[in-house]
């Protein structure tokens, strides 16, 4: 038993991360073939700004004279070598327009997560030490609020409030326009751009990991261990942190992984409201011009960082719980 | 049933989300006659503020009441929320049943395509969808349906697996029942709860999908809906903030009270169900 | 000797709601240093909650409405929460019951034995006396065993360790709260052995809660028995075991099952059910980690003959279970004959099994588990026949019929499972086995969950049944005294193969195989017999 399986263990995922990709490029191939009308004008996008001599470039270049499985593994191809395709609307390969947008997202939804993550935990925690009094219903009652509202509308409604009425904030894009900035003045700029988009993104997050916390803290106060702990006489603080946070915590980093999606669909909504130059942004413009390659990479995109985010979320389970070893 | 309604009634947060959710039923049903006539034509001055020249909530930059607005949006957030929960039961309950019951290579193949529906972008997934078979009433209640499957999925499978190897169905085993009798007999009534809460926990966040992709303008374009609402307030929100903060609330009340309910169904039917959910774009 | 420990007219009250008002009413007991007292008492007598309220760990919900508790001299009933803390672990220890729940799943076991020491200030002696402990409970290669984390042991070193970690500060009492009830006999008589051994060399006093004569036997120097919160009779070991005066005591130890194997009518050779070859072994590890192959049952052969009873007895892993599951094809092995009457059951389809269904029927372990929540208790009872094309009336005249044989009122008919206790579901399930009007009767674990008076009677049942409906029964069962009680022969099944299997008496008296011999020593108070009890004494 001295010798490890996390190697094994990690490459399996890195495998099954592998194949969930291909899956995600197989699916975005068949998406244009199950789409109405013609594949070509669907990838150059319908809103008829595509002449035929496009569309005929596409067919050649998409092989759609050709039969679907050639189809496919011309695809793939692109699609691995990192031809995302071409946006005929921006004129410019879509992994180029992504390239541009990546590093404003991952910012927004960096930011976002450990906000929510570091917030939520603690305020969860919090709750659970003081089950049933009014702190504890207050956050019980917030989490409950923030999972009925909509992102978008707690996005305008922090506008209306702080940029509208009260004028502390600025409510869009990520650095002030027309003003030359230096070193940390242009760092402080983007930074109170980010307070409002990445507020509004994490705080429904804040919620949800508040409420996980706390009914994992109180299922695991309930276990027997917790018990053993308080029989040795170890005092009530110490069983909290290394006895019931530390096994609480288990869900919690299972849950991060499972919404790191939905972390990066709300982006787009938040993105969207607040004007951030994200890959959010990128897929509402091209939303309203119908660019459906670079709805399609937008997709891809995300995906793969989903995927990265989960390895890693993996990776951190199986240092904190040795019994993922075992059952690797 | 009385001792069912009792418990419900145990959690008050649950009666007053029944009591929302009524109202919100009750606005619906009774739109077309409390605001006869489409609710696209205009009603009165653009950008007439709450509380003036008769418009309740307002109007909006072409002169649209925001009321009536309101109030046929309900119809569509409401109906797009129970038709892709039940297509997306029907797709969940399917495949996680077949998976927790046979168990084996099924459910391995089963369960790595739910993790991947799970794993990718589901928003971003719907609004792919959506975009690509145009937005229209049908692609949205598909697209929403496509993405809120997993979880049922998972519950019914893990209900199913645990189920299966409990005594009582293993005794029917031994009497010789068939496997349908056994399935829908024994396994499927056990398993009722944990669906029916996590069904009232999927209208919500359909709604909710549903209001964030007509935000995005891929609603249908024939019918008004809440999102649009908001979507079409947010670039005047500086002149008219009425035109997003009202139907705003109406989501939240609806969502909410579809929380609360919820919440009562798991307390009065006393289910194993975690509540960590995780379904909202 | 001295007086460790004294409790005086205790009474802990129950919420409101809870069917008695007090979980422990008026109790006193006294320990001393070097004894060992046994408190005994079936399932929600209260012993664990006058455990837990010694050490200070009742749950808020439970108050302490009168008494005194003195530990070394000194009233701890009002003692600070700190002031109890800094006791508990240093001058008093518990081990509880699961040792699969009871240590933290993420510290390894050296880190957290050390934990007891660092919490009492002893942090700087932990290097040293963690190898020391865990050698002093007999675990192998105690550095090793330190730097493991809790999946990796099984639950005897488990609860090995957490006696260890219960010793570390040489505590003056140690509070044992069921510490066997959840392993296999062996490490049962391992574990009882060891605290026997410690408290001795170190005179401490052990308060150990069971709810089995056996281990009171193996191990007691006094007992306290309890009853619904109160303690009915208490004494020497010897006077309780031997004459015991209260009702309730006399009750229980008569339901203790004598072990003795009596005569029994010679079984003709008159096969119902031969087992040839046998095999179902077990994959285990997923897509990419390394595959590991587990014999479930080889080398199981045997023939049940008409009218006998075979008692099918092992450890938990065995493969007992699986074993008689095969028979029902609740398992499908991948090689082997099943013969009933001749007839090889292994290769028919779910459809040819059919009329085979009838004349197996099969008994289970968890009276909780094994009827639908969902069906009125009639329902259960008749949807066998009916399935199998027997009219309803005449299923409902059967029905109604097999609740008078089990002993319960017809009223039972239009009645939910959970309306009844754990005895009374045994015995439905009974009955719906026996609608089916079977031949071959397959007894998993029985009794195992039932506390032992009520275990007593469904047994009585059992044996009074098959004897009138002349059943073939093939018994499964960890219990040894059980088996003696019930089988005509034994078979006792180690890692999925058969070792020994004889006449009860024979496997009894005279065991060939080691492991039967084991087994046998391993069996709590053996030396014991209960005494001849008249019931209405």
């Amino acid at each position: 038993m001295g010798a490890s399986k996390l190697p094994g263990y990690l490459l399996g995922r890195v495998v099954k991360a592998a194949i969930v990709v291909l899956a995600i490029v197989v699916c975005n191939f068949f998406l244009i073939h199950a789409a109405p009308g013609d594949p070509a004008s669907i990838i150059a996008g319908q809103s008829g700004a595509a002449d035929a001599k496009f569309l005929e470039q596409l067919r050649a270049q998409f092989g759609l004279d050709q039969p679907l499985h050639v189809q496919l593994w011309l695809y793939l191809k692109g699609v691995l070598t990192l031809d995302l395709g071409f946006s005929h609307r921006q004129q410019m390969p879509v992994s180029t327009l992504l390239w541009d947008r990546l590093p404003a997202t991952l910012l927004l939804t960096g930011a976002a997560f450990l906000f929510a993550v570091g917030l939520g935990v603690t305020m969860g925690a919090l709750a659970a030490r003081r089950v049933g009094t009014w702190g504890d219903s207050v956050i019980t009652v917030l989490a409950l609020a923030f999972y009925a509202t909509p992102l978008f509308w707690v996005g305008l409604m922090l506008v209306l409030l702080f940029s509208v009425t009260l004028e502390w904030l600025p409510s869009f894009g990520m650095a002030s326009v027309g003003v030359e900035m230096s070193g940390l003045e242009a760092v402080l700029d983007v930074g109170r751009h980010l307070i409002l988009p990445g507020l509004t993104l994490g705080l429904f997050y804040v919620a949800v990991y508040a409420r996980l916390t706390r009914a994992t803290m109180l299922e695991v106060a309930d276990q027997d261990f917790v018990k053993t702990a308080r029989a040795k006489g170890v005092p009530e603080g110490r069983i909290l942190r290394r006895h019931i946070l530390r096994n609480a915590l288990l869900p919690v980093i299972t849950f991060a992984g499972i919404q790191a999606g939905q972390l990066v669909g709300g982006s787009i909504l938040v993105e969207t409201v607040f004007a951030w130059p994200g890959i959010g942004r990128l897929a509402f413009e091209a939303l309203l011009a119908r660019d459906y390659q670079v709805l399609m990479g937008v997709f891809f995109c995300t995906s793969v960082m989903v995927v990265l985010f989960n390895l890693v979320t993996d990776l951190l389970y199986a240092l904190v719980d040795p019994r993922v070893e075992a059952s690797a | 049933m009385k001792e069912f309604w009792r418990n419900f009634a145990r959690n008050r947060g649950a009666v007053v989300g029944l009591a929302i959710l009524l109202g919100v039923l009750a606005l619906a049903l009774l739109a077309p006659l409390l605001y006869p006539g489409s609710p696209w034509d205009m009603a009165g001055m653009p950008f007439a503020p709450p509380g003036e020249m008769g418009m309740l909530l307002g109007t909006d930059s072409l002169g649209r009441d925001v009321a009536a607005g309101i109030a046929h949006g309900a119809r569509v957030s409401l109906l797009v929320g129970a038709v892709s929960t039940v297509v997306a039961l029907v797709i969940g309950v399917s495949l996680g049943a077949f998976a927790g019951y046979l168990g084996g290579w099924a459910d391995d193949v089963v369960m790595r395509f739910t993790e991947f529906f799970q794993t990718i972008p589901s928003f971003v997934l719907a609004i792919l969808l959506v975009a690509i078979f145009t937005p229209t009433i049908g692609s949205i209640v598909f697209a929403i349906a496509v993405v809120s499957w997993p979880p049922v999925a998972r519950v019914v499978r893990a209900e199913f697996l645990s189920l299966r190897s409990r005594e009582f169905v293993q005794a029917s085993e031994v009497l010789g029942k068939s496997r349908l009798s056994i399935v829908f007999g024994d396994i499927l009534p056990n398993a009722l709860s944990p669906i029916v809460v996590l069904a009232s926990l999927m209208v919500a966040s359909a709604i909710l999908l549903e209001s964030a992709l007509s935000f995005l303008g891929l609603g249908d374009p024939n019918m008004m809906s809440w999102g649009f609402l908001i979507g079409s307030g947010r670039s005047v929100i500086r002149i008219a903030w009425w035109m997003s903060v009202f139907p705003g609330i109406a989501i939240f009340l609806t969502v909410l009270s579809l929380n609360l309910v919820g919440e009562g169904l798991s307390d009065a039917l006393n289910p194993r169900l975690t509540r960590n959910r995780g379904g909202k774009a | 000797m001295t007086r460790l420990l004294t409790v005086e007219n205790l009474t802990v009250a129950l919420p409101a709601g809870a069917d008695r008002p007090h979980a422990v009413e008026d109790l006193s007991l006294h320990l001393d240093a070097g004894e060992i007292l046994c408190v005994v008492g079936e399932s929600g007598s209260g012993k664990s909650i006058t455990a837990n309220t010694v050490m200070g760990l009742l749950p808020k919900g439970l108050p302490v409405t009168a008494g005194r508790i003195t530990f070394e001299g000194e009233e701890i009933l009002g003692l600070s929460a700190e002031a109890l803390r800094s006791r508990r672990g240093r001058r008093m220890a518990m081990v509880f019951q699961e040792p699969m729940t009871a240590l933290n799943p993420l510290m390894k076991v050296g880190d957290q034995i050390a934990e007891a020491l660092q919490v009492h200030g002893q942090g700087h002696a932990a290097r040293a006396r963690v190898p020391e402990l865990l050698a002093a409970v007999n675990l192998p290669d105690p550095a090793a065993i330190a730097r493991m984390h809790p999946f990796r042991l099984s639950g005897g070193q488990r609860q090995r360790v957490m006696i260890a970690m219960a010793l570390a500060l040489e505590p003056a009492l140690l509070i044992a709260d069921e510490p066997t009830t959840a392993l296999d006999v062996t490490t049962q008589m391992q574990i009882l052995r060891l605290i026997r051994e410690i408290q001795s060399r170190k005179g401490m006093g052990v308060m150990f809660i069971t709810h089995d004569f056996g281990v009171v036997a193996e191990i007691a120097d006094r007992v306290a028995v309890m009853q619904h919160g109160r303690i009915v009779e208490q004494g020497p070991a010897s006077e309780i075991l031997n004459a015991p005066r209260h009702p309730y005591t006399r009750a229980l130890i008569a339901a203790v099952p004598h072990g003795a194997a009596a005569a029994r009518a010679a079984i003709r050779p008159a096969p119902v059910l031969e087992m040839k070859g046998v095999q179902k072994t077990y994959q285990r590890g997923g897509w990419f980690g390394a595959r590991a192959t587990v014999r479930a049952i080889h080398d199981a052969d045997f023939t049940l003959n008409k009218g006998e009873t075979l008692g099918l007895v092992g450890e938990s892993g065995s493969g007992k279970s699986t074993l008689a599951r095969c028979v029902v094809r609740l398992v499908e092995p991948e090689q082997g004959e099943i013969l009933f009457h001749g007839t090889d059951l292994r290769p028919l389809s779910r459809q040819g099994w059919l009329p085979y269904r009838r004349r197996i029927q099969m008994v289970f372990q968890d009276p909780y588990a094994s009827l639908n929540p969902r069906r009125k208790v009639g329902e259960a009872i008749m949807e066998g026949p009916i399935t199998h094309g027997v009219p309803r009336a005449e299923a409902l005249a059967r029905a109604r019929e097999l609740l008078r044989l089990v002993r319960l009122d017809e009223s039972a008919l239009e009645r939910y499972p959970h309306e009844f206790s754990g005895g009374q579901r045994q015995r439905i399930g009974l009955a719906r086995a026996l609608a089916m009007q079977p031949e071959l009767l397959i007894a998993d674990e029985p009794v195992s969950a039932l506390d032992v008076s009520v275990q007593a009677q469904v047994l009585e049942l059992l044996a009074e049944i098959r004897q009138r409906l002349g059943l073939t029964m093939l018994f499964i069962t960890h219990d040894l005294r059980v088996a003696a009680q019930i089988c005509d022969r034994i078979a006792v099944m180690r890692r999925g193969a058969i070792v020994e299997l004889g006449a009860t008496d024979q496997v009894f008296g005279a065991p060939k195989h080691e492991y039967t011999r084991a087994l046998l020593d391993s069996i709590p108070g053996r030396e014991w017999t209960p005494p001849e009890l008249s019931e209405s004494a």
